[in-house]
């Protein structure tokens, strides 16, 4: 039953052979030992999972590891380069944006392609277009900044103050 | 969680894929997006024993403008509608539907196929089809045929594609006068099946008399519905309140909701005749 799949994870070509029932957050972590991408609700549902496959935000859990036979895929672990951190990265240190980071990965790669196709988000447009990621600690208010920050990065516009919102 | 065993293939051509639904028979099944499908297999609502993957089936992913009619592809994401600015212009009840499907992740694999050709009446896109008046390519070995929407959703989970057969395309005709379109479903939170939801299409006349208007419901009956005697109550009228109100009545009293999580039968009811209401208006407004 099992068939042999190729597939580039951050750049490096993965040849294994797998069940075609094996879900391709499962390759990720297990046959790519690359932990960095999590299993949270396991129903599509919390995003935590989030990866990009040619770019497109997906949710891991909900597509086959043969489904991807021969994309591309990033995940958290392919956002640094040799000139440092990815400015979503940096949006999220320098805002906060995480507490237990649980959800972290999955909001990262979610707001790449989500800043890849506006990279001068409104609040809403960020807010909508978190939906499908749930975090139980920040509240969103610093991920939505995070967002906010490494869109201006992106941009090269002056960045927006870090400085904590306290909400009423 | 994971599925239950399954073989898999992933077939380059329409032909070889119709082949191999004839000779798997029942046990095979078509696998798109898997935005549905894969959910019910890792909960064995679902244990299909092959499945056959379409998406590198190639010709499928379109999202066109071709004559009189909106043209859409099985393998065209739902976010194909969402990033189009000419669907939305004609059409932004699909702009209004996207942002309302699971969430942006989901919408970028999930296809329009899919979510019809899975036939549940809580899936959003058939009751905006209704109001489109739609028809629904099923293409099979001996050639392509086309349904109406009216007689494609069988009954839950079942819809007119047989086994052998496969959704092929989905043709939209394009009204030349006045028109406009409105979708709204009330869920709980993001992600959510409807509580309810309403698609409405009106078409006007230079003085404002409604000739055509299609209304689909969502999650409130086992199929997704059309609310007939809505429409009708709508067309050869001036959209006033008054007749508003009697075709959101209408389609409160017409839809048939469960009681369940998501609200009891008469609150669903009032869900139903208040978003007719609104998207009446808001079609109404469009069409301006």
């Amino acid at each position: 039953m099992e068939k042999e799949i190729t597939l580039k994870i951050n750049g490096e070509e993965y040849t294994r052979k797998v069940e075609p029932r094996t879900l391709l957050i499962h390759f990720i972590r297990e046959n790519a030992s690359l932990t960095g991408s999590h299993i949270g609700c396991d129903t599509s549902s919390c995003g935590a999972c989030t990866i990009l496959i040619d770019g497109k935000s997906a949710k891991s859990c909900t597509i086959l590891a043969i489904q991807a036979q021969g994309k591309e895929i990033t995940t958290v672990e392919g956002l640094a380069t040799t000139e440092g951190v990815h400015p979503i990265q940096e949006g999220f240190k320098e805002n906060h944006g995480l507490h237990c980071g649980f959800c972290t990965p999955g909001m990262m790669l979610r707001a790449v392609e989500l800043l890849e196709k506006n990279p001068d988000p409104t609040e809403e447009e960020i807010r909508w277009g978190i939906s499908g990621n749930l975090c139980r600690c920040t509240g969103y208010n610093n991920i939505v900044k995070a967002i906010k920050y490494a869109g201006a990065k992106i941009r090269g516009a002056e960045l927006p103050s870090t400085e904590p919102v306290f909400v009423e | 969680m994971i599925p239950a065993s399954f073989d898999y293939s992933a077939p380059s051509t329409l032909k070889e894929a119709l082949n191999l639904l004839k000779d798997i028979g029942d046990e095979a099944k078509i696998l798109a997006g898997g935005h549905s499908l894969i959910p019910m297999m890792k909960l064995r609502f679902a244990e299909p024993e092959h499945l056959i993957d379409i998406s590198n089936v190639p010709g499928l992913s379109y999202v066109n403008f071709e004559g009189d009619h909106l043209k859409i592809g099985a393998m065209a994401r739902e976010v194909d509608l969402e990033d189009s600015k000419e669907v939305g212009e004609k059409f932004p009840i699909f702009h209004d539907v996207a942002k309302l499907i699971a969430d942006p992740q989901v919408r970028n694999f999930g296809t329009i196929g899919g979510n019809l050709a899975h036939g549940d009446a809580a899936n959003d896109q058939p009751a905006v089809m209704i109001a489109l008046d739609a028809q629904v390519e099923i293409t099979g070995l001996d050639g392509v045929r086309t349904v109406g929407i009216d007689d494609f959703f069988y009954g839950f989970y079942a819809t007119a594609v047989q086994e052998d057969e496969i959704l092929t395309g989905i043709n939209i005709p394009v009204p030349t006068g006045r028109f406009g379109n409105a979708y709204h479903k009330s869920e709980r939170k993001v992600g959510d099946y409807a509580t309810g939801g309403v698609a409405v299409h009106v078409e006007l006349d230079a003085e404002g008399t409604c000739t055509k208007a299609g209304i689909g419901l969502t999650n409130v009956n086992p199929t997704p519905l059309r609310a007939s005697r809505s429409e009708e109550a709508l067309v050869g009228a001036k959209l006033d309140d008054t007749t508003i109100e009697s075709a959101a009545q209408y389609a409160s009293e017409d839809c048939n909701p469960s009681s369940d999580l998501r609200g009891s039968e008469d609150y669903k009811r009032r869900i139903i005749k208040v978003l007719t209401k609104r998207m009446i208006h808001k079609a109404l407004e469009r069409a301006q």
